[in-house]
């Protein structure tokens, strides 16, 4: 297996629960990986042992050919993973753009804290590489505004560019569209996968809403019980009515549960 | 390119040191004690604005205050430079040792573990006959580069010592609130999530903020000690930090300068109030304290800051 993402026969159990069984997944640079399941399938806790949040009970992850299973999250950052969160993880008493500010001076620096410490956060590279990430994300007319002020929207927005700021080549996105309305969904996800793909960035992003799927994914990785049950393309994948059922229930609940997850 | 408030608050600075020659003593005294316990409060300023409050910062205060007190004892050290330096490297080795536990912890269990060491050092030196045991002891008077001032001078070169100190430390404070790692203390505060997720190790973070504030309280501690010609075991003890941390509510973590003004008001009105109400003058402090907490919930610093707000949008609207 190659690619710029190879997990192998990774694995988690907290107890007697497996959150995560022989997960063997190796995704290709570019690609965008759509990530689905029910609530408790272990999407998560995958998207949790990459970065570094878990480490893993048995199994490697190898980023870029390089071994980084079980690595603080700090360090899985620095190499090129990021992730945003499903509950947007922002600096709420700072405005829009001394959050932006803080995570473009912060990828741009050295990781030695000394240097951190003489390092003016205000630099003429960080500010322009702040304005240009906000413009690139539509949020740039929030600027001034305190992130905990913020529609939840603009703050998934902002999450993600904060994210997706130092150039990353994975991205990990934990629900992008979760807790935003469904007129607003494919705006949101049109801007995010345009600002990704501007940068070159490969996707795995976690999504309950199968139409958000379909629509953006290259390919989609089924997750049930801790296991990857399917892996293929959208269209295949989702047709399977052995994963609608088990992802979704039974066809004439999926709105209902859909929109409980908006 | 310096920012605005930075001048003021030297030329401030260059100002006092000028006109003290003229002031009475009992002012020119209060204020180098202010000044010195001020550094202190600058320290503290660093660890609140993460949301870090330090019960027990007065073990750096004391470990400052008594390295000079037991050079100037027990060595012929007597250059100011010299000992304070020590001081320095001493309360920084302990900030540094102290970190490794401190930083792991936050809110109330940060503040109790904070209080909790330094109640240790107060054991060790209330028990400890060499290091002067309840009385503590005399600080001989320093000299400076090799100059020994007579009378009223000696006060005054002590003075313009403390000043030179606080205007070192405000600048190099000021600096480091804006760099990235200075400028990280209120995003710890909101999420150490996404710090860690931008590659920042939180606690390695707020173990620096531990070493510069652990340091700064020693260097006022020793000031101190050379400003008051005493040291006692009550420079550790709670209370000595818990005025610090009613000081830092004083001043408000909003600014620099904040914390040198807070600091002599604080003195100043302590000082009043014991003259005056001999007996209650804890009263008098209390309503003080309670007052700003009303009327400046943001300290003595918003009121600087809310003179500064209204310039600063004029030269960015200004700008192309």
């Amino acid at each position: 297996m190659s690619g710029i993402l190879v997990v192998r026969d990774l694995q988690k159990t907290f107890g007697s629960l497996v959150a995560a069984r022989d997960i063997n997944v190796a995704v290709p640079p570019l690609q965008i990986v759509g990530i689905i399941g029910a609530n408790g399938a272990g999407k998560t806790t995958f998207v949790n042992m990459i970065t570094g949040h878990l480490r893993p009970t048995k199994g490697t992850i190898l980023f870029d050919g390089r071994d980084i299973t079980g690595r603080p999250s700090r360090d899985i950052t620095r190499l090129g993973i990021a992730r945003s969160f499903q509950v947007p993880q922002v600096f709420t008493s700072l405005t829009v753009f001394e959050n932006m500010c803080i995570a473009t001076a912060i990828a741009r620096a050295s990781d030695r804290l000394l240097a951190q410490a003489l390092t003016p956060l205000h630099s003429p590279g960080s500010v322009a590489e702040a304005e240009a990430a906000l413009e690139l994300f539509r949020i740039a007319t929030y600027r001034r505004t305190l992130a905990a002020t913020l529609p939840q929207g603009v703050r998934k927005l902002l999450d993600i560019a904060m994210a997706a700021a130092g150039a990353p080549r994975v991205l990990l996105l934990d629900e992008p569209t979760s807790g935003i309305s469904i007129e607003e969904k494919f705006g949101l996800m049109d801007v995010v996968m345009a600002a990704l793909k501007n940068r070159r960035i490969t996707v795995l992003f976690v999504e309950h809403d199968m139409d958000i799927v379909e629509r953006y994914a290259d390919r989609v990785l089924a997750f049930c019980d801790g296991a990857v049950i399917a892996d293929g393309p959208p269209i295949v994948t989702l047709e399977n009515p052995r994963i609608q059922e088990l992802i979704s229930g039974p066809k004439l609940n999926m709105t209902a549960s859909g929109s409980r997850h908006a | 390119m310096a920012p605005r408030p930075l001048i003021t608050g030297m030329l401030a600075l260059l100002a006092v040191a000028a006109v003290a020659p003229t002031l009475p003593v009992w002012l020119v005294s209060l204020a180098a004690i202010a000044f010195a316990n001020a550094l202190v409060v600058l320290g503290l300023i660093i660890l609140w604005r993460s949301g870090l409050v330090p019960f027990g910062q007065a073990l750096f205060y004391a470990v400052g205050a008594y390295a000079v007190a037991l050079m100037t004892r027990y060595t012929g050290v007597r250059d100011a430079l010299v000992l304070i330096a020590a001081a320095a490297v001493l309360s920084c080795l302990a900030a540094f040792l102290a970190g490794f536990l401190l930083a792991r912890y936050r809110e109330i269990f940060f503040a109790m573990l904070s209080l909790a060491i330094s109640m240790i050092l107060y054991g060790v030196l209330v028990k400890t006959e060499t290091l002067g045991s309840t009385d503590g002891f005399g600080v001989e008077p320093p000299t400076y580069l090799g100059y020994a001032p007579q009378g009223n001078m000696h006060l005054l070169m002590l003075f313009w010592l403390v000043l030179a100190f606080c205007a070192v430390s405000a600048l190099l404070v000021s600096l480091y609130f804006h760099s990235i790692a200075g400028t990280l203390a209120v995003p710890v505060r909101d999420s150490e999530i996404r710090l860690e997720f931008l590659g920042i190790s939180v606690s390695r973070l707020i173990h620096l903020n531990l070493v510069i504030a652990g340091t700064l309280a020693g260097i006022g501690g020793a000031l101190a000690a050379l400003s008051i010609e005493h040291v006692d075991p009550n420079m550790s003890y709670w209370t000595t930090s818990g005025g610090f941390v009613f000081v830092t509510v004083l001043a408000g973590a909003g600014s620099v300068a904040a914390a040198f003004v807070g600091s002599f008001v604080f003195e100043l009105l302590k000082s009043i109030a014991y003259d005056s109400l001999p007996g209650t003058w804890q009263i008098f402090l209390g309503a003080a304290l309670l007052l700003t907490i009303l009327f400046l919930p943001e300290g003595i610093g918003s009121v600087f800051a809310r003179f500064r707000r209204p310039r600063k949008r004029e030269t960015t609207g200004a700008r192309p």
